[in-house]
C-alpha cells in the first residue's frame, strides 16, 4: 500500500528541484522549515522524530535541501516529510506539509475490529511497521 | 392632530400626547448619532411604499425592531428610553437601483442577551420584514463589536485545530456528498463512502435531508459509514471523516446520535441550518466538549439570501454562524449550479475566516469587523463543481476550504474510486503549480491536461465534464460595482 499524507502524496515523486521549489514558496512566506522522519506513518503518530528543529533563521532553500539529503543519508527506508511552520498569530501551526522519502515496501496497517453491543465496533489501526516485529525505539 | 414638524419632538408632553407620530417624530431618525464603539450596526436595504419618505422608512425599521410600538405609550416615560431606542442614522441610495435605499441603524449593546443568536435575531430581524409602510426589507450586513462577540463560543474546533486532528495541510480539503441522496440502504450508502475516501477523498457527507427514513435508519447509517471510514483509513494510512447528519425532531434524538456518532470514532457530525439557532448553538458546545467537527448545511436559506430587495443576505447569516459556532458552513462556489457572484462569495469567504475583515462595498462589506479572537470557520463549496475547475477553485476560493465534489466523484465514467482519484491528482497538481509560481488562472487547463497524461482518471473526468459551465447571471450581486461573472 502507498500512505498518502500529505500535500502532494497522488502525485509521481517530486524531484529534487520540484522539492527545492515547494522550500523556496514556504521561506518566500515567512515559514521556517523542519525535516521529520519515521518508521511508523500512523495517521494518529502525531509526532515524528525531528531531524533537528525547525530551520527559522534559513533564508537559503539550498540549506535545507543540504539538511535533507543528510537525513536521508541517515534514514535510509523510513519516510521522511519536509514541515513548515507559520508562526504568525491566529494561525502558529503547520502550513505546509509533503512526503519526500518513503520505504521501498509500505507494509501498511491492520484494521483491528473489537465486536461490542448493539453491533457496534470499535476500530484501531495497528502499524505492521512496529507490530509485526518489536524495534529498538532509537529505529522509530 | 396639530401640525407638528417632522423631526424628533423634544418637549416631553408633546411627545407623550395619546395617538400616532411618524417613527421620526418619535424619535428613531438621528443624523447626528455617532455609533459607540460598542453599539451592534445594522445596514438594511429598505424600499419604501410610495409616499414614504426613506429617512422615516429607516426610523420605522429603528422603531419596529427595538422599542416601538404603532402608537405612542405613555409607559415609555418609565423606562430610559432614549437609550433603549435603535437610532437610523444614515440613509443612501442605493446605487443604480431606484426606490431602494440602504438604511443604517445602531442599537445599544443593552438590547441584546449576552450569547443568544436568537435573541439578536428576534430583535433585528423579528417583527419587521412584515411591516407595512415598506414594499420589501433586507438586512445586508452587520458590525458586532468585540464586546458582544466574546460572550459567543465561536466555531467549536476551528480551521488550523481542524487541520491539526486531520493531518491535513496546505491544500483544499476534498469531499463528496452521497448520492442518490435518497434511497440507499446503510450496506450500499457505506460502499460509497468507502470508495470514495479510499480513493482519495477526506470526507464524505450525508446529504441535508438524510436523516432516518424508512429506506435507512440513522443507527444503520453511522455504523456502515463508520465501516466504510476505518478502512479507508487503513488503506492510505490518513484520518478520514465523514459528516454524519445528527438533525432530527428534537434536541433529545440530536444529543442521542451525536453521541453514538462520537462512540463510533466519528471526527465530525453534521446539522442542518433548519434545526434553528438555539439548537445550532446547543449543538456548537456539545462538539467543543467532545472533541468533534460539526458541520453545518444551510439547507434552507435561499428562500431568504437570494433575491437583494428581501430578506436576510447570507454574509450576515454566515456571521451569525460563525458566533454560534459551527466549523464548516457552505459558502458559494463561484462557478457551481448554486446562485454566487464572485465578489459577493469573496465577501462572505472573508466573514468566515479572517481575523479582522475590512469593509469593502464591492464584495458587500459594509462595516470593519474584528472579531476578537473567535476562531475561524472552514467554507465548504458544494454543488455543480468539477475537477476541470480547480484552477478557477484555488484562484477564487484559496486553501482554506472543502471542495465537494458529489456528481463529479460518484458519477465518474470509472467508478467512484476513479472520481476520488481524478479530484485529489487535479488538486495536487494545481497546488504544487500554483507554489511553482505559476500563472494558473490562465495555465490551468494546460497543468490540468499535462497531468492527465499520467492520470488515466483525470483524462476521463476532463472529457467527461469538459463542457459543463452554469454561467448564469447572479441575483445576488453588489450594486456598487459592474458585477462580473464568473465566465472563463
Amino acid at each position: 500500500m502507498k500512505v498518502t499524507q500529505g500535500q502532494f502524496s497522488f502525485l509521481p515523486d517530486l524531484s529534487e528541484g520540484e522539492i527545492k521549489m515547494q522550500v523556496e514558496y514556504a521561506l518566500n512566506n515567512g515559514w521556517a522549515v523542519g525535516i521529520e522522519y519515521t518508521a511508523d506513518p500512523h495517521p494518529r503518530n502525531v509526532y515524528w522524530s525531528m531531524y533537528g528543529n525547525p530551520m527559522f533563521d534559513l533564508r537559503d532553500p539550498a540549506g535545507v535541501m543540504m539538511e535533507l539529503d543528510a537525513c536521508r543519508a541517515e534514514n535510509p527506508g523510513k519516510y521522511i516529510k519536509l514541515v513548515a511552520f507559520d508562526s504568525k498569530k491566529g494561525w502558529e501551526s503547520v502550513r505546509m506539509s509533503f512526503m519526500v522519502q518513503r520505504p521501498a515496501f509500505e507494509p501498511g496497517f491492520e484494521l483491528v475490529r473489537q465486536e461490542g453491543a448493539g453491533r457496534t465496533v470499535r476500530y484501531s489501526l495497528r502499524s505492521h511497521s512496529t507490530s509485526a516485529a518489536p524495534q529498538p525505539e532509537s529505529a522509530l | 392632530m396639530d401640525q407638528v414638524a417632522d423631526v424628533k419632538i423634544t418637549d416631553m408632553k408633546e411627545r407623550y400626547r395619546s395617538g400616532v407620530l411618524k417613527y421620526k417624530q418619535m424619535g428613531y431618525w438621528e443624523p447626528d448619532y455617532e455609533p459607540k464603539d460598542t453599539d451592534v450596526l445594522a445596514v438594511f436595504r429598505i424600499t419604501p411604499q410610495d409616499g414614504v419618505d426613506p429617512d422615516e422608512a429607516a426610523a420605522a425599521v429603528a422603531g419596529e425592531s427595538s422599542t416601538a410600538t404603532w402608537t405612542v405609550v405613555w409607559t415609555d416615560r418609565l423606562t430610559d428610553c432614549e437609550y433603549y431606542r435603535a437610532k437610523a442614522y444614515k440613509v443612501e441610495p442605493v446605487p443604480g437601483q431606484p426606490g431602494q435605499w440602504f438604511a443604517y441603524i445602531a442599537y445599544d449593546l443593552d438590547l441584546f442577551e449576552e450569547g443568544s443568536i436568537s435573541n439578536l435575531t428576534a430583535s433585528i430581524i423579528g417583527n419587521v420584514f412584515g411591516f407595512k409602510p415598506l414594499k420589501a426589507l433586507r438586512l445586508e450586513d452587520m458590525r458586532i463589536p468585540p464586546h458582544y462577540l466574546k460572550t459567543f463560543q465561536g466555531p467549536a474546533t476551528g480551521i488550523v485545530v481542524e487541520r491539526e486532528r486531520l493531518n491535513c495541510f496546505g491544500r483544499p480539503l476534498l469531499g463528496a456528498t452521497m448520492k442518490p441522496k435518497l434511497g440507499l440502504s446503510g450496506r450500499n450508502y457505506g460502499r460509497v463512502v468507502y470508495e470514495a475516501l479510499k480513493g482519495g477523498l477526506d470526507f464524505t457527507k450525508d446529504d441535508e435531508n438524510i436523516n432516518s427514513q424508512p429506506f435507512m435508519h440513522w443507527r444503520d447509517r453511522y455504523l456502515y459509514c463508520m465501516e466504510g471510514v476505518s478502512k479507508a483509513e487503513a488503506e492510505t494510512g490518513e484520518v478520514k471523516g465523514t459528516y454524519l447528519n445528527v438533525t432530527a425532531g428534537t434536541m433529545e434524538d440530536m444529543y442521542e446520535r451525536a453521541e453514538f456518532a462520537r462512540d463510533l470514532g466519528s471526527v465530525i457530525i453534521m446539522i442542518d441550518l433548519v434545526i434553528g439557532y438555539t439548537a445550532i448553538q446547543s449543538m456548537a458546545k456539545w462538539a467543543r466538549k467532545n472533541d468533534m467537527i460539526l458541520h453545518l448545511h444551510r439547507a434552507g436559506h435561499s428562500t431568504y439570501t437570494r433575491q437583494k430587495n428581501h430578506g436576510v443576505s447570507f454574509r450576515v447569516i454566515a456571521k451569525w454562524m460563525r458566533m454560534a459556532g459551527v466549523d464548516h458552513i457552505h459558502a458559494g462556489t463561484v462557478v457551481g449550479k448554486l446562485e454566487g457572484d464572485p465578489a459577493v462569495i469573496s465577501g462572505i469567504y472573508d466573514t468566515c475566516r479572517s481575523s479582522f475583515v475590512h469593509k469593502d462595498l464591492t464584495r458587500g462589506l459594509f462595516f470593519d469587523q474584528p472579531w476578537a479572537s473567535l476562531k475561524q470557520m472552514m467554507p465548504v463549496a458544494s454543488g455543480g463543481i468539477h475537477a476541470g475547475q480547480m484552477h478557477q477553485l484555488l484562484t477564487y476560493l484559496g486553501e482554506d476550504v472543502v471542495l465537494q465534489f458529489g456528481g463529479g466523484t460518484i458519477g465518474h465514467p470509472d467508478g467512484i474510486q476513479a472520481g476520488a482519484i481524478a479530484n485529489r491528482v487535479a488538486l495536487e497538481t494545481m497546488v504544487k503549480a500554483r507554489n511553482e509560481g505559476r500563472d494558473i488562472w490562465n495555465e490551468g487547463p494546460q497543468i490540468l491536461s499535462e497531468a492527465a497524461k499520467w492520470c488515466r482518471p483525470l483524462r476521463a473526468a476532463l472529457d467527461t465534464w469538459k463542457d459543463v459551465t452554469f454561467n448564469y447571471a447572479s441575483t445576488d450581486s453588489v450594486d456598487y460595482v459592474p458585477t462580473p461573472t464568473a465566465a472563463s
